[in-house]
């Protein structure tokens, strides 16, 4: 550390101390609480001041030449300014004292704003408190040296997290400027939770025809590397040169040679609702045949028909059994399970001949259902229930299959929890059908190591879990559902074509639509999720506009603040909705009256009447809150950032810096960062590509040099720092018997300084010395004391 | 040694600049007010609080000494807390020989977005030095 090069004007090369105090007002911030006169009064007194001024905005460029013309004047080569905190404007000045000549790191900040006058009323207090915060800053910066930026080169590729609309937008940007983007997305198809929308409010555009044309943009560009059905796993290096390592969960479908032709899921034979469930035996009268590990069952039933009046094939009325043993062959010879078994009896009566014979290994996997030319054979669930909400896909309800028609990539997946071949080792039709062999049931999980200068985190949102929420009765009644199932079941590529059905099937005459469930609420999340009253009235016109149907809109406050959406909440009163400002409390199947029965109802207070109402739906549909990602804690630990109080990614500012983060080189966009919609989400994701073509532009990044340094004479090579580092700067050189630091993987945490028992390590610009002065400064123990 | 309520504690703060300073600030822009005793010092990480550092402040004359770190799991640089959590049970320890109450020495853990917390923990430390009174002084820690 050598001082005595300066790189100009009061570098210490007479070794005197001159140090300059420059005290802000900060308009009325401090000055309306902290005597800044009196703090400058006794900051002249101090040891080493060679001037000491107040201003009012140091941060402003009049402030800023202040500080340089008094370099050169005062030959100043030391500056404190006591003002905000360093974390807003220490760069600042750091940057104003190099350009009149001083080096940046002769500079110390001292805080006497976030950290003093904007937490204490008292006066008089508040001032000494600022008083002893300067003195601590003037007596560590006169044992400050001349440090020197490390700069590190930019890796110009960037990784993005989350391939949903604020992941694909940033993509876009990126890639479009020429720069090379990774895009890894957990699920099997980029989109995210726009693609299961069908319509996007205020405008009513369809929800897939705005996406889609982008995802393709995305899956097209010859700069955009999607890796999708894959994760993050881990993360190392500093901003310009991350190491990540992405894991690639198996999809058993190879995407080099896939042309998205769908082969394969129609050829699949089984038949899936996304939760299917292991075998067990139930005897019926007629054949049940089910799968269930705890929760609901799935039935697949025959219905046997009248066998005294069996007709020809082509007059049978489609639901009769014909005893064709269409589904036997299935059963074994694809299946593999010998389920069904057709027996012929020449001795029974003519009609009688043929039976089908039933056992317990039935495996649910609805092969039969596929085969079955007279529709004789259903999968229901348990409850018989025809559209299951809960569990409604937008693709092929196939083992082996695309999220949706409109994937990107276009390429399936085998689901092994209902595939047939996973499960008892049969079928494994879709393999051989395959026209580019592009599956194998044997792929392996694949880790991919790559190098990236930055990162953006772009994750989305969960909703908050209804079933607890035990007064709702989600996961309890029939026709209770969330706002993100009725999507789905309004979406044109669901099972019911985009028609608003109950379970049973049949159209609602009356359906309610519950705010607020979970969200400003101090049992569950106090935050307002910000896009539920938008999509409510979205809802709304949708079941108007297809059902024609009653619609109950149960409300707190009707938040509609963006661009047309007051508008569009104008347009939703003239359509005849009913609006009950009340919080629904409860729904219940108990009916009290005649016309509750066979119904939801659904109970709140109508706080403009003054009356608790009860309102008899077919169904309700649930707003819940939007919450952080399960799973965002641990992605925020493996990049080193932060989350807040309600799980959300921490911004670095939330006003000034929404889309940065605390970790330099990591941006976060979108709704992981808080509750938003899409127009927010696609800014947010043109925000941090901005960003990040910057950095990338700029080539290099400075990084703080506030890293270990071993003095070797004092080091007595006890090696007990060498552990201790989580880097692994920390080296022992065997020859020398001496601590060796790697500066370049040093982070600068300290930690390695506190456990030294020589002292030979030492962290520039944290050194004992320095915070043993700064200690001495703030406690007034020093000749310093003579000034109080 | 008089619990005076006249009695103004001197405590120093250690606060690691990733979450427990960033949490101070959030404190200070959100305009929560608590006792201005407390005098900050900036670290990296709480691993950085070197015990001598801690014995020295007690030995130039603060009455309490507050460190404050990321939570476990969170801490910027991966493990620089856990340290810390080893460390300080260990100086208290030392304290007592000392002859000095361990109390007067406390690790808390305070994240970026917890501006309240903040607040709450100094309060309560402050509250709990002025009733402890005020610090011996040691004339000479090396």
């Amino acid at each position: 550390m050598d001082t005595s090069k300066g790189n100009g004007h009061g570098a210490s090369s007479d070794g005197e101390i001159r140090v300059g105090v420059y005290v802000c007002h900060c308009g009325t911030n401090i000055a309306a609480t902290v005597d800044v006169a009196e703090v400058v009064r006794f900051a002249e007194g101090l040891p080493n001041v060679a001037v000491a001024k107040d201003y009012q905005f140091m941060c402003s460029e009049p402030g800023q030449e202040l500080i340089q013309q008094d370099i050169t004047e005062h030959k100043l080569n030391r500056v404190v300014v006591a003002a905000c905190s360093p974390l807003m404007h220490e760069p600042t000045f750091r940057r104003a004292c190099a350009e009149a000549g001083l080096n940046p790191f002769l500079f110390q900040m001292a805080n006497i704003r976030e950290q003093c006058s904007w937490v204490t009323t008292d006066k008089p207090r508040a001032t000494e408190k600022a008083k002893h915060i300067v003195r601590a800053a003037v007596s560590r910066v006169a044992l400050h040296a001349e440090l020197q930026v490390r700069e590190v080169p930019v890796n110009e590729r960037v990784l993005i997290i989350g391939g949903g609309i604020a992941g694909i937008e940033a993509a876009l940007q990126i890639a479009d400027a020429g720069k090379p983007v990774i895009l890894v997305e957990r699920e099997p198809s980029i989109g995210g939770r726009m693609a299961t929308f069908d319509k996007t409010f205020p405008t009513l555009d369809c929800a897939a025809c705005i996406l889609t044309p982008k995802m393709v943009s995305a899956g097209q560009h010859r700069n955009i590397d999607i890796r999708s059905y894959a994760e993050v796993a881990s993360v190392s290096g500093h901003v310009g040169q991350f190491q990540v390592s992405i894991r690639r969960n198996r999809r058993y479908v190879d995407d080099k040679k896939c042309n998205g032709c769908g082969l394969c899921y129609q050829e699949c034979p089984a038949i899936v609702s996304p939760k299917s469930r292991k075998v067990s035996i139930e005897g019926q009268p007629y054949f049940v045949g089910s799968y269930a590990e705890g929760g609901e069952a799935r039935k697949v039933t025959i219905r046997q028909g009248d066998r005294e009046r069996r007709k020809p094939i082509k007059d049978t009325p489609t639901g009769d059994c014909i005893f064709c043993g269409k589904c036997a062959t299935a059963c074994s010879e694809v299946v593999g399970a010998h389920a069904i078994v057709l027996r012929r009896d020449e001795s029974a009566e003519a009609g009688k001949q043929r039976s089908l014979e039933f056992n317990g290994n039935c495996i649910g996997c609805g092969a039969c259902v596929r085969e079955c030319p007279t529709g004789a054979l259903t999968v229901t669930d348990a409850q018989d229930r025809q559209v299951l909400h809960h569990e409604m896909m937008l693709g092929p309800n196939k083992a082996i299959r695309v999220p949706t028609l409109q994937a990107v990539p276009n390429v399936p997946f085998i689901d092994e929890e209902t595939c047939i071949h996973f499960r008892n080792g049969g079928c494994g039709h879709c393999a051989e059908v395959c026209p580019q062999e592009a599956i194998s049931y044997d792929m392996e999980e694949a880790i991919e190591e790559v190098e990236v200068g930055s990162i953006l985190v772009a994750t989305g949102f969960d909703t908050i879990d209804l079933a607890p929420m035990v007064q709702y009765g989600w996961g309890r009644y029939d026709n209770v559902i969330s706002g993100l199932e009725f999507e789905i079941l309004c979406h044109a590529s669901g099972s019911t074509g985009g028609k608003i059905l109950k379970a049973d099937g049949t159209p609602p005459k009356s359906v309610a639509i519950l705010h607020c469930i979970g969200s400003r609420d101090e049992h569950y999340h106090e935050h307002c999720s910000r896009v539920c009253c938008m999509y409510s009235l979205k809802f709304a016109h949708l079941v108007r506009e297809k059902v024609e149907c009653d619609v109950y809109e149960f409300y707190i406050d009707i938040r509609a603040g963006g661009k047309g959406y007051e508008e569009f909440y104008k347009r939703l009163m003239r359509e005849d909705v009913t609006f009950i400002r009340g919080k629904a409390a409860e729904v219940t199947n108990w009916p009290m009256s005649p016309e509750e029965e066979g119904k939801l109802v659904v109970k709140a207070e109508d706080t403009l009447l003054g009356q608790i109402r009860r309102a008899p739906v077919d169904m309700v549909i649930l707003s819940p809150a939007l919450q952080a990602r399960e799973g965002a804690q641990t992605l925020a630990q493996t990049l080193g950032i932060g989350c807040g109080g309600e799980g959300f990614f921490l911004e670095r500012h939330p006003k000034l810096a929404p889309v940065q983060t605390a970790a330099d080189g990591v941006y976060v966009a979108g709704a992981c960062q808080s509750p938003k919609d899409i127009p927010d989400s696609v800014a947010q994701g043109a925000a941090a590509a901005a960003n990040i073509l910057s950095l990338i532009d700029k080539g290099m990044f400075s990084i703080e040099p506030v890293v270990a340094v071993i003095d070797e004479t004092l080091c007595g090579g006890c090696r007990t720092c060498i552990n201790m580092c989580p880097y692994s700067a920390l080296s022992a050189d065997e020859e020398r018997n001496v601590a060796v630091c790697e500066s370049a993987l040093c982070k600068g945490c300290g930690t390695c300084v506190a456990t030294c028992p020589a002292g030979a390590i030492q962290q520039q610009g944290y050194t004992d010395a320095q915070i043993r002065a700064e200690l001495e400064g703030a406690l007034g123990r020093l000749a310093a004391s003579s000034a109080e | 040694m008089s619990a005076s309520a006249d009695f103004e504690p001197t405590i120093i703060g250690f606060l690691c600049r990733w979450c427990s300073y960033t949490g101070a600030d959030l404190a200070g822009t959100s305009r929560v007010k608590y006792p201005p005793n407390m005098i900050p010092l900036k670290v990296m990480c709480s691993g950085r609080v070197d015990p001598s550092l801690v014995l020295k402040a007690l030995a130039d004359g603060a009455d309490g000494v507050l460190i404050l770190g990321c939570h476990p799991g969170d801490c910027h640089y991966h493990e620089g807390n856990h340290k810390t959590m080893r460390r300080v049970p260990m100086l208290k320890s030392v304290l007592q020989q000392y002859g000095i109450d361990p109390a007067r020495v406390r690790l808390e853990w305070v994240s970026a977005s917890e501006g309240d917390r903040f607040a709450e923990v100094v309060h309560d430390f402050t509250e709990e030095i002025r009733a402890l009174g005020p610090q011996k002084r040691v004339e000479s820690v090396a």
